[in-house]
């Protein structure tokens, strides 16, 4: 039973989560771009859940949803949704090209997957109750890996001076907008 | 596990993978190219963490915590670079910025 409801959850998620990725492909408006990415991180944080990671599921939801998607909301109604139809004037060669490039991309990856793996990833390691929870992902980040994590506040720091310095009006050849 | 195997899991996120990469090849618009590259991010973070669960070690977690401050850095750069390109009054569609190309 249990089992059986992990597979509706599952299934309900994955869907969704595709839907959505189509959906944020194929909307020639980008507002409602943007709303389907929010459903797409939003169902991959329940897939996160359904691999037993807690705590990247929250951070999926707080920092995706809440504070990456509210900038890019602010952005497009601040520029305005100008409306971009990918599929207008029938289809061209281009698109084309672009659509049988991903799709040969996906069977790919798929037929890596099923031979390389042919049933082997069937049975994967038991973990204990304290597996993706914060103070377990906290002691790996501060220890193992504690250089990933002060490179990673120093990308930060870097994107938030660009940020500012791209959104200064001062220009660099002295002209003031 | 309860559920499906770890191998549908890394079948979503190669589809999630495909189509971000659909988006940034066929969209003109950058804001939706952006949007696009998350989708292709977080595909690629669907299977980090689908294989720290597979291995149960939660390195592929940490890697994904990782990846999402990238991408939040990225999202920064790359809309204030939009927002820089509507102040000039410059066409927002990648086809037309082509200077850099040579």
């Amino acid at each position: 039973m249990g089992n059986f409801l992990v597979w509706v959850v599952w299934v309900v998620a994955a869907f969704s989560c595709l839907g959505s990725g189509i959906a944020v492909v194929s909307f020639s408006n980008p507002f409602y771009s943007a709303l389907s990415l929010i459903g797409n991180l939003a169902s991959l944080a329940v897939l996160y859940l359904l691999l037993s990671a807690e705590f990247v599921a929250a951070a999926q939801v707080l920092v995706y949803a809440g504070a990456v998607m509210v900038m890019f909301l602010f952005v497009i109604a601040y520029l305005g949704g100008r409306a971009d139809a990918p599929w207008a004037g029938g289809p061209n060669w281009l698109t084309l090209g672009a659509v049988a490039a991903s799709a040969a991309l996906f069977v790919e990856v798929i037929v890596v997957i099923g031979l390389k793996t042919s049933g082997r990833l069937a049975h994967e390691a038991s973990i204990g109750s304290s597996f993706g929870s914060p103070a377990e992902v906290a002691r790996l980040f501060l220890t193992d890996h504690l250089l990933a994590f002060e490179i990673t506040s120093i990308v930060l720091l870097v994107a938030a001076v660009g940020g500012v310095i791209l959104g200064s009006h001062a220009r660099v050849g002295g002209t003031q907008q | 596990m309860m559920g499906p195997d770890v191998v549908w899991y890394l079948a979503v996120a190669a589809f999630l993978f495909c189509t971000g990469a659909l988006g940034v090849l066929i969209r003109r618009s950058p804001l939706i190219v952006l949007l696009s590259l998350e989708i292709m991010l977080n595909g690629a973070n669907l299977a980090l963490i689908t294989f720290a669960r597979y291995y149960g070690r939660g390195d592929g977690q940490v890697f994904a915590l990782a990846v999402m401050a990238i991408a939040a850095s990225e999202v920064v750069v790359g809309l204030g670079l939009i927002v820089a390109m509507a102040r000039r009054h410059l066409d927002l569609d990648v086809d037309e910025l082509r200077t850099l190309r040579g």
